[in-house]
């Protein structure tokens, strides 16, 4: 008997050592809680006619009509090409400019002028959307941007860009690697510092040009950082940066089709029309699609190299 | 070696065509902003304006009160915010890093999980505004964006674990320092370099914020700096109110000076700190 209660103090004793820890993690868990989990059970709105007096729970159930409303049109299938095909586009791009970048980088011997590159080279991550929106605009204006003016002088006519969509997919993927390439490098660069100098130099001793170098030496021994990069963006591929799209077109109707993206939708749809139910069964199935890549990608990942599998 | 110094020309022509790619725009901006209006509109910009001017800042010099309440807003905001985002999550990111920690799967996946799905922003929008009115309060430029990046905390996770000695943590238990004496006395002061990484991360993202100020902020007095430029760019109109019009208000060189100058700390700044943030992305990529 004695030594049971004995067993039972101590137990009480060890889970006591850890009351004053998990106080501490507290703040951040609640906060994590309301921010991230008690949303969800907003998702609700998408099947309900919402109404601001009503509340969610105590609006109307309408079953499937915002989810009809929503594909009956084009917009569904837009938005979803649209989010799906930049993000495949800047994915790879991103991972092959910031791989060669990383490498170009490397290659460099002075500190100096490798620091002024990178330092360079990263400061457009620092700008914020809204300022990167004055610099296109600098460059794409009717009447001031620097690309009309240089047409005018060739005595070529003026684009309206804000107007013609069939240069957007272009200018967003450039404003797009203008922003990340720098910052996709950093984790390049820093697995490029660790490799050992040994490899290149045995290597070198057979002979090998720099490009065989680079081909069977150092993109092999970036092969898990390019997997974890692109791990880390399929698994959003979803979503989209909102203020790309939304601030770099600077909201023009006449560029949707080719601008519009899920978030940009939901935006509109929550802010600047009020439909609430639209807004929210966009989101809807947003979070929907997202967690299905996300589980399939996890399978696909534990199937191939359990360690790197995320749950 | 012939080829190696091939390569390496190669790799300096490619950098610098990058950098220049990187700086142009900026170069342009400023420019922009110091170009004479009529010209400006006229013959549109160019990298070496023909007539140069400083009407535009002088004109958003009679503007310095909104410009002055903006930057007052955003140091506001980002202060608050980084020292709040600190506090939370080294707390939480301490208790993560403990052996042992009962639950710790658990844990550890209520913050995973938060990076792969979320409740979306209708509901979080009609959450923040109708349950907790942070609607057109400062708490609105802070709150919602706290601990937007669960990564920071996994980040700061793993430089408790490999940077903190467990036998140090362990004699201070022994000699009876209570466990946040622990934390403050000897955790804080071995993390210096994760919270200075941390601080900038996250000030950054303050300091760049206009989303929040779009959901949930109509009170124009509450602008901060970054938000006063999307209000520019949403109706040029905005800078010009009051200011009884006429075509002799230099409206577009003026918004690129507006741009100058919500820009401009971060570019002055950033050179003292690229090595923190450099140094951050790094530590911030390893999984939890």
């Amino acid at each position: 008997m004695q030594a049971k209660s004995a067993g039972r103090k101590k137990r009480n004793l060890q889970y006591r050592k850890w009351v004053p820890i998990i106080l501490m993690g507290l703040p951040g868990l609640i906060y994590l809680i309301i921010n991230n989990y008690v949303p969800l059970y907003g998702l609700i709105i998408a099947f309900k006619n919402y109404n601001y007096s009503l509340g969610i729970t105590g609006s109307e159930w309408c079953g499937f009509k915002n989810f009809e409303y929503l594909f009956k049109n084009d917009a569904a299938w837009i938005i979803t090409r649209n989010t799906l095909a930049y993000n495949i586009a800047f994915i790879i791009l991103k991972i092959i400019l910031g791989i060669a970048v990383a490498i170009f980088l490397n290659e460099v011997r002075s500190k100096r002028s490798k620091k002024f590159y990178q330092t360079v080279i990263l400061l457009p991550y620092l700008m914020s959307m809204v300022v990167v929106s004055y610099l296109a605009y600098a460059f794409l204006g009717d009447r001031t941007g620097l690309i009309n003016s240089l047409l005018n002088a060739l005595g070529k006519p003026s684009i309206t860009f804000y107007m013609s969509k069939q240069y957007w997919p272009f200018i967003l993927t450039f404003v797009y690697l203008w922003r990340q390439v720098g910052y996709g490098s950093i984790l390049f660069l820093a697995t490029l510092v660790g490799i050992d100098d040994t490899y290149y130099e045995a290597a070198e001793l057979d002979g090998a040009s720099k490009w065989k170098q680079i081909h069977y030496v150092t993109l092999p021994l970036l092969k898990p950082t390019t997997i974890m990069v692109a791990t880390m963006s399929v698994g959003n591929i979803f979503r989209s940066d909102f203020g790309l799209f939304y601030q770099i077109p600077r909201n023009q109707g006449l560029l949707y089709n080719v601008t519009d993206t899920i978030d940009t939708y939901v935006f509109r749809a929550l802010l600047q029309d009020g439909n609430i139910g639209l807004s929210s069964a966009a989101a809807f199935y947003q979070s929907i699609v997202c967690f299905v890549t996300i589980i399939i990608f996890n399978y696909v990942i534990r199937k191939s190299s359990s360690e790197d599998a995320l749950f | 070696m012939r080829g190696h110094k091939k390569f390496l020309a190669l790799s300096h022509a490619f950098l610098i065509f990058g950098s220049i790619l990187c700086i142009a725009p900026f170069w342009l901006l400023v420019t922009a902003s110091l170009s004479e209006e009529s010209y400006a509109v006229k013959n549109g910009y160019s990298f070496i304006p023909k007539k140069w001017s400083l009407s535009a800042y002088q004109f958003l010099l009679q503007k310095w009160q909104i410009f002055g309440r903006g930057y007052l807003i955003t140091i506001a905001v980002t202060v608050i915010g980084v020292l709040l985002c600190l506090v939370i999550t080294m707390m939480l990111a301490y208790m993560l890093s403990r052996p042992k920690l009962p639950c710790g799967k658990l844990f550890n996946f209520i913050i995973i999980f938060t990076m792969l799905f979320n409740g979306g922003i209708v509901s979080t929008y009609i959450m923040y505004s109708q349950v907790f009115h942070i609607k057109n309060t400062l708490w609105a430029l802070i709150i919602p964006n706290l601990l937007t990046n669960a990564f920071f905390i996994i980040m700061v996770k793993n430089y408790f674990n490999s940077n903190i000695p467990e036998e140090l943590v362990e004699a201070a238990r022994i000699d009876g320092t209570s466990e946040f004496g622990i934390f403050i006395k000897i955790v804080m002061p071995l993390s210096k370099p994760i919270i200075a990484t941390l601080a900038l991360l996250v000030g950054v993202n303050y300091w760049n914020d206009w989303q929040n100020a779009m959901y949930y902020i109509d009170d124009q007095k509450l602008y901060s700096i970054q938000s006063i430029l999307n209000a520019i760019n949403e109706s040029s109109q905005y800078l010009m109110q009051g200011s009884g019009g006429g075509a002799s208000l230099p409206t577009e060189t003026a918004r690129m000076a507006a741009a100058v100058i919500g820009a401009l700390p971060i570019i002055i700044a950033y050179p003292f700190f690229q090595e923190y943030f450099v140094r951050g992305i790094t530590a911030g990529a390893v999984k939890g």
